[in-house]
């Protein structure tokens, strides 16, 4: 491989979305052929590009783009396999996404402003991704708020616009926060290049009280988007959103960036070792810990779906969390692993939420009496979803918390049994009865506002293929969970670079 | 090449002296003057990034008899951005006025103001400072009173007024500084200038006497409403390149001849008015009721950003640190340049086609113009520090400065300001999501909205992902001029 290709492959994969993007804009607004070319077109060249950088980074290839912004800033994108890990989930998910999101705003108002900042945000999920040093990963992580907030606004009803605003307080507020503490880091060590097993080891110990304040401040900012409690206020408000945005945000986009960050700034910045010694590993657990057990009990309560789809997500995004936060290459696996299961398996329940909403005026859990009967092909991926969710054998979900248990006795820290136990038992607990109501009950006499009827399909084939696909993901990432390039073999594959080192 | 100097200043002057003459093909000659103009200053620029910084003694005669002009890094930046600024503000006023007479009275007034700010960027000596404050503040009241309205006159009085009093100041400072010295080059007093009691007056006087121009905290109370007075492109011109050039030749007088004279508290004292600005600027644009009542007070705020790097450039030697601080002073600078005009294009375009600026009504307008929203969204992301705009980078090196030399306590204005500045952009923005029908394409008017898009842009994704080059130009030339 030439060494151009080199230098320009993380760039061509951010520029694969964002030159569609910014073209999207401008497409008139009646021209759907030309949006959904651009569209596919450029989700499918990402593919392309990221197969080529998943061989490459496999075979210990190394690709980086880097642009000067200013003096010792410089704005690097740069592919390890960590990066590899996050790019793969958000390009396959973002095709998936894109499908999704064309059949869902079907002769709805003001298609290219919507799929333009659609683009943009992936472009920025992408650059979160890819980002090489800490400041790249800051302006990647803005622009990744910017482009979210039209898309939860976009609906333009009052509730939208509280729920978008909500969105803003919380995410600005992080940043600024997250900007204090790079900045910050940056004049202690220099420019922040993520390096596996970090780079803060080798700084006098003099400095470490302020790293241990800088680790708040980073953590204050990236938790924001994780949705840590007592930081995730706003997204329950944010579910105000489209489908598709909705599953972005909680699987790909906007949750995961966060939980990435942690991932870079433990592992890549501070190091683990270093983290563990400072007793930031602890916070990081203690609060990764509180958060799972307390967004699995808010969402027992909820009725409405995708409000109790999202406190589930604020209670699983921190498995990856806590993941992180066990000193031990085992319960690293699992954090990794469950960056993607997660991705996948609550992509799928957001679609099969949106589909019951678009096809049936279903919002409720009280309203999804016998929805398996009128709609079984999603109810079943709806079921693949909830059951990986519950870390039911063999989904993918049990191969996350399998990891995440035995790294949790492997590092000494038997308490995570007990979290994940109960966790696992109120997942159950708020997932089973929608599974019982959906196949066991009997269907109402008339569905709460049936705008799709029954054809050949249950509902329009773009709302029915992408969830299918995505929980035969599910189905196989636990499957094949040994595989060759399977999710876990390449979580092992950068735990092992991290800690053999 | 040094031609390029006296044509920067004459062209504009003399299209003023054409739309003057011929009133009924202003529209044509004024475009032609603003094109001409603009070239002459991309030539300039091209002339320093490759032979270096440029003087030019008119007539021959020599500092400290003649008058000099002189291009060095950050002017000619700045007059890089006055250029394209002031291009883009051309374009877009010829939609904007549509009265003849209207017209015919911008266009002269427009391109010797034009004139006055390209003079006072390339102005070697003090007193050639004070003629182009004089001329500016003139032709400056006179395009805010071209709205009509009772409000804009009694604005644009007032403006004239506390523009004299500014300009008198100074020309007490310029007094005290020719009775010392005998002479006022600025590259000469820079090797003879001592710390002293006439010194210190001295500058205190010049200092005061810009600040009433740059509008500095507390001393801008005038700005508010003549900029939210004044027809659109006007505003822009005030708020985007009037301000920006005074408070940048308080920059310089601080940062460079009278570097000897300055000490640690004096600089601390105008940091402190600058973040004063930014929070209280910042505060009021919150809680403005009108669109461009909104972007005139955030001008406050984004004039004192560039007052805090004083503190923290006054202690630094020359070197790296330096020039990368003033880098990123100036980037600041021309990022809310190119991003005010943008605004306040944009925010006229809104008010055109609403019939009024009330932000709480705006809704429609915005979601009906989708070039003009998105205008505002991105000159709002510069406004605001986000990335990737210029400003972003900026905020960050000046956060750097700032923790590095331990003047941590300049940390919590910027990021009041941040959060300000998005609140109060946010406000707008959210207009733009409602339920009204939303037009077929992007751009609509392309004369009334292309300009500001551009400028946005400039300022979001050109300053921020090429600001490398900024460096390169200033390390190139020698930093201080």
């Amino acid at each position: 491989m030439s060494s151009a290709l080199d230098t320009l492959l993380p760039m061509l994969i951010v520029c694969s979305s964002l030159v569609p993007g910014a073209v999207i804009f401008l497409v008139r607004e009646d021209s759907h052929l030309l949006r959904t070319t651009l569209n596919m077109a450029g989700a499918l060249t990402k593919l392309v590009l990221v197969g080529v950088m998943i061989w490459g980074v496999y075979h210990e290839h190394d690709y980086e783009s880097r642009i000067n912004l200013a003096p010792g800033l410089d704005l690097v994108f740069a592919a390890d396999a960590l990066s590899v890990l996050f790019v793969t989930l958000s390009t396959v998910l973002w095709l998936v996404t894109t499908i999704y999101a064309i059949g869902y705003l079907e002769r709805t108002p003001n298609r290219s402003r919507f799929f333009g900042f659609f683009s943009l945000c992936v472009s920025a999920t992408v650059g979160i991704a890819l980002a090489g040093n800490l400041l790249t990963f800051v302006i990647c992580y803005e622009i990744l708020t910017l482009a979210t907030y039209p898309l939860v606004a976009h609906r333009g009803t009052p509730e939208a616009t509280r729920g978008a605003r909500i969105y803003l307080y919380y995410t600005l507020s992080g940043g600024a926060l997250l900007l204090l503490g790079a900045v910050w880091l940056q004049t202690l060590a220099g420019p922040l290049d993520f390096v596996q097993g970090g780079i803060l080891g080798a700084l006098p110990t003099a400095l470490h009280g302020q790293f241990q304040v800088i680790f708040v401040l980073l953590l204050a900012g990236l938790g924001v988007k994780a949705a840590l409690v007592p930081l995730h206020g706003w997204l329950p408000q944010s579910m105000v959103a489209p489908a598709p945005v909705s599953a972005l945000l909680h699987a790909v986009a906007v949750v995961k960036a966060g939980a990435f960050g942690i991932v870079r700034v433990v592992y890549d910045v501070y190091g683990v070792g270093l983290s563990a010694s400072l007793g930031l590993l602890g916070l990081l657990g203690l609060l990764a810990s509180i958060t799972i057990v307390y967004g699995s009990l808010r969402a027992l309560v909820q009725d409405g779906l995708k409000a109790r789809l999202a406190y589930s997500t604020v209670s699983q995004v921190s498995y990856i969390a806590l993941g992180t936060s066990i000193f031990g290459p085992i319960a690293t696996v699992g954090g990794l692993v469950h960056l993607v299961h997660q991705g996948i398996m609550k992509i799928t329940l957001f679609f099969c939420a949106g589909n019951y909403a678009e096809t049936l005026g279903v919002h409720r859990v009280s309203q999804m009496d016998g929805v398996g009967r009128r709609m079984p092909w999603t109810t079943l991926a709806f079921s693949a979803g909830a059951l990986g969710m519950i870390g039911i054998p063999p989904l993918a979900g049990f191969v996350s918390k399998w990891y995440l248990g035995l790294g949790a006795i492997d590092g000494g820290a038997g308490w995570v049994l007990v979290v994940l136990a109960a966790s696992g038992l109120l997942n159950a607990a708020y997932f089973l009865p929608i599974l019982y109501r959906a196949w066991f009950r009997a269907p109402p006499e008339q569905w709460p506002q049936e705008h799709i009827s029954r054809r050949r399909l249950e509902t329009r084939a773009a709302l029915l293929w992408p969830p299918l696909v995505t929980a035969a993901l599910c189905v196989l990432a636990g499957l094949l969970a040994a595989a060759p390039f399977s999710p876990l073999e390449w979580a092992e594959l950068i735990a092992r670079r991290e800690y053999d080192r | 090449m040094s031609a390029s100097l006296p044509l920067a200043v004459s062209l504009p002057l003399l299209g003023a002296l054409a739309t003057t003459l011929a009133p009924r093909r202003a529209r044509t000659l004024g475009l032609i003057a603003a094109l001409a103009s603009s070239a002459v200053v991309a030539w300039l620029v091209v002339a320093v990034w490759t032979q270096g910084a440029l003087r030019v003694d008119l007539g021959g005669w020599s500092a400290p008899l003649g008058i000099g002009l002189e291009a060095g890094g950050a002017n000619t930046l700045l007059l890089a951005m006055t250029a394209l600024v002031a291009l883009a503000i051309s374009v877009h006023a010829g939609d904007y006025f549509r009265d003849r007479i209207q017209l015919g009275h911008f266009w002269p007034l427009w391109l010797l103001l034009w004139a006055a700010l390209n003079a006072l960027l390339l102005a070697a000596d003090l007193f050639n400072i004070y003629v182009g404050l004089e001329l500016l503040g003139l032709a400056g009241a006179a395009l805010a009173a071209l709205g009509g309205s009772r409000a804009a006159l009694s604005a644009s009085l007032r403006y004239l007024l506390v523009g004299l009093l500014g300009s008198m100041t100074y020309l007490l400072g310029v007094a005290l500084i020719y009775t010392a010295y005998g002479q006022l080059d600025l590259g000469l007093l820079a090797t003879q200038l001592t710390a002293g009691a006439a010194e210190a007056t001295a500058l205190a006087l010049l200092t005061l006497g810009l600040a009433f121009k740059a509008a500095l905290f507390p001393l801008h109370f005038w700005l508010p409403p003549t900029h939210a007075n004044a027809p659109a492109p006007v505003s822009a011109a005030l708020s985007a390149l009037v301000g920006k050039v005074a408070a940048w030749l308080i920059l310089l007088l601080w940062l460079g001849p009278f570097a000897t004279v300055t000490a640690p508290a004096g600089a601390t004292l105008l940091g402190l008015l600058g973040a004063c600005g930014v929070v209280w600027g910042s505060w009021r644009a919150l809680r403005a009721e009108r669109l461009k009542l909104l972007a005139a007070h955030s001008t406050v705020a984004q004039i004192g950003y560039l007052f805090i790097f004083v503190p923290l450039l006054q202690g630094l030697a020359p070197g790296s640190e330096r020039t990368t601080l003033i880098g990123a002073l100036l980037l600041m600078a021309l990022t809310h340049g190119f991003a005010k005009a943008a605004f306040f294009l944009a925010a006229g375009q809104v008010q055109q086609h609403a019939g009024h600026d009330r932000i709480s009504d705006l809704g429609g307008t915005a979601q009906r113009l989708p070039a003009t929203t998105f205008t505002l969204g991105l000159a709002g992301v510069a406004l605001i520090g986000l990335p990737p705009s210029g400003s972003f980078i900026g905020k960050w090196l000046l956060l750097e400065a700032a923790i590095a030399q331990g003047q941590w306590w300049w940390i919590a204005p910027l990021l009041a300001g941040t959060l300000l500045a998005a609140a109060y952009v946010f406000r707008v923005l959210a207009r733009a999501f409602n339920l009204e029908p939303t037009p077929q394409r992007f751009v609509n008017q392309g004369r009334a909205e292309l300009p500001g898009l551009v400028l946005a842009v400039i300022a979001v994704v050109g300053l921020g992902l090429a600001a490398g080059g900024l460096w390169g130009l200033l390390e190139a030339v020698e930093v201080e001029r």
